[in-house]
């Protein structure tokens, strides 16, 4: 089931087109990546479907219903979560109150999320639920925002960059996470910097250029690098 | 024995004690919407004084002094959530350089509506003149308005410091006044939020300006400016985006004011001002982020 999808998408900032023409789909249960270089369009895309970035044609729809020109935080409410890029972690709160945040956009509705979801999946939060945020490393903050999206039981997670700064070794704790979230019927849409893993990790993946979507990869082109570089330099 | 070297007495310490609780509720008041807007409203005075007018009015009219003091609430609130949506919301996306000068000409034109309304002498809020008198603690004669507005204001900061870390709303406060992109994209109600701040920040006013109108019940346009320049000044000093410095900020102020008020002789009162100006400017050279802060804080808007 698709659960969301991305229609002919156009984002301009001024006279800057930063996404043009943009159509992808998500479905439940299904990690779809979106690479590129940088400037290409890719956290323009994120944003523009939360309700933060200017869109200028096009459909963003959840479930089939649109959300294009809801404010960020009623998009959240609707069951879209995003980890933005940076983890924007709130250093000076504790992490379970980072998490607590989290349940600002959980619909009343739902039985499913909730702090301990967060914990289950990374119980190291579950150790450190009492400290400021802003003492967690790296890879540590990276999960405590993951963890964050989840409490309010989204049904589309939206991650930019979430490797960006992060050792290999904590990289693959990330991407493993994913896999076991995707398994638990998240629609989860990955922008990432670090190619060859994601097409390797996802269940497709986009190659986003100058706003234009170039190429569409699956989990068996991981180690076909010439086709990466070309749609990098095309 | 340090007071009494110092020429203070009980009645002194304690005046200094209510003063600095008043100019810290008005800081927290000041406080709370700049954390959510990085807005300083300048109006805030003016918020004071139509809520003292409305206690005047209740002390002409004959009403007893609970519901006097509750129709002053009632008017700042008013003012305040009026204040939210014509000015504050409309210009939400704007510089701060406008929203200041937005504020700036939301406190001119306010005070002088009160100017043309009641004249440059205004009015009289007598009724509350009663805490005025003294209590007798163990031989000690402390006015009793020195008492009750100490308590008020550690009450009201309590309950503010309990709403903001022991309930949902005070986090996404809390969280917008860090970061309130990051807090929206979690779904933090902006909206909600400001609009929160802004009635908390309008009750403070309201208790703010009852307590201040028994230390100087003689309403006019300009009541509670000068006291709303200090607590932007301790505000500043204490640090700007932080809720428990600027308080301490505001309180520091006002306690100062306090002390070298009783202290000083009225030949040299006169000039309390600018030392306390003075000091501020001292204050501010050595530590630009504000006396009570570890460290630059990102300052960032919606």
């Amino acid at each position: 089931m698709t659960a969301l999808a991305v229609e002919s998408l156009s984002v301009r900032y001024g006279a800057v087109d930063a996404v043009r023409g943009l159509s992808l789909e998500v479905r439940s249960g299904q990690i779809v990546g979106l690479i590129g270089p940088n400037g290409a369009g890719k956290s323009s895309t994120l944003h523009a479907i939360m309700g933060s970035a200017p869109i200028v044609s096009g459909d963003v729809r959840l479930d089939g219903r649109s959300v294009v020109g809801q404010r960020p935080e009623d998009v959240a409410r609707r069951g879209i979560a995003l980890v933005p890029e940076g983890r924007r972690i709130f250093g000076e709160l504790t992490v379970e109150e980072n998490l607590r945040l989290g349940l600002a956009a959980r619909r009343k509705q739902r039985n499913g999320g909730g702090i301990e979801r967060a914990y289950e999946l990374f119980p190291m939060l579950r150790e450190y639920r009492s400290r400021h945020a802003g003492v967690l490393s790296g890879g540590q903050q990276q999960q405590l925002a993951i963890g964050r999206a989840l409490v309010a039981d989204p049904e589309v997670l939206l991650l930019d960059e979430p490797s960006l700064g992060l050792a290999p070794k904590i990289v693959d704790v990330v991407f493993e996470a994913l896999t076991r979230i995707r398994d638990g019927g998240l629609a989860v849409l990955l922008v990432e910097q670090r190619a060859q893993r994601t097409v390797a990790l996802a269940d497709e993946s986009h190659v986003l250029a100058n706003g234009d979507l170039r190429l569409t990869l699956g989990p068996k082109d991981a180690g076909d690098t010439d086709q990466l570089v070309a749609a990098y330099l095309a | 024995m340090i007071l009494a070297f110092l020429n203070i007495t009980w009645p002194v310490f304690a005046d200094a004690l209510a003063l600095g609780g008043i100019f810290a509720l008005m800081a927290v008041g000041i406080g709370l919407v700049f954390g959510v807007l990085r807005l300083v409203n300048f109006a805030y005075g003016q918020l004071m004084m139509a809520g003292a007018f409305a206690l005047a009015y209740g002390d002409q009219w004959g009403l007893p002094n609970w519901l006097s003091i509750l129709f002053c609430f009632g008017v700042v609130l008013v003012l305040s959530v009026l204040l939210d949506h014509l000015v504050f919301r409309p210009l939400r996306m704007h510089s701060p350089a406008v929203m200041l000068v937005a504020t700036f000409a939301v406190a001119f034109v306010l005070q002088n509506i009160a100017l043309i309304a009641w004249g440059s002498f205004g009015k009289t809020a007598g009724s509350l003149g009663v805490w005025q008198a003294p209590w007798d603690i163990h031989g000690v004669y402390i006015r009793k308005i020195a008492i009750i507005a100490i308590v008020t204001a550690a009450v009201c900061l309590v309950l503010l410091q309990l709403l903001l870390t022991r309930t949902p709303v005070g986090l996404h406060m809390r969280a917008a006044s860090m970061d309130f992109r990051t807090a929206r994209l979690l779904g933090v109600r902006a909206n909600r939020v400001i609009g929160g701040a802004v009635l908390i920040s309008g009750l403070l006013a309201g208790v703010a300006a009852v307590m201040l109108s028994v230390e100087q019940p003689q309403i006019t346009s300009t009541w509670a400016l000068p006291e709303t320049i200090y607590v932007l000044m301790g505000v500043v000093l204490g640090g700007l985006n932080r809720p428990i410095p600027a308080t301490l900020g505001g309180f520091s102020i006002g306690f100062a004011f306090g002390l070298l008020g009783g202290i000083l002789p009225s030949s040299q009162s006169q000039y309390l001002p600018s030392f306390i100006f003075a000091a501020v400017i001292v204050v501010l050279l050595v530590r630009p982020n504000g006396l009570f802060t570890r460290g630059a804080a990102p300052v960032e808007r919606v």
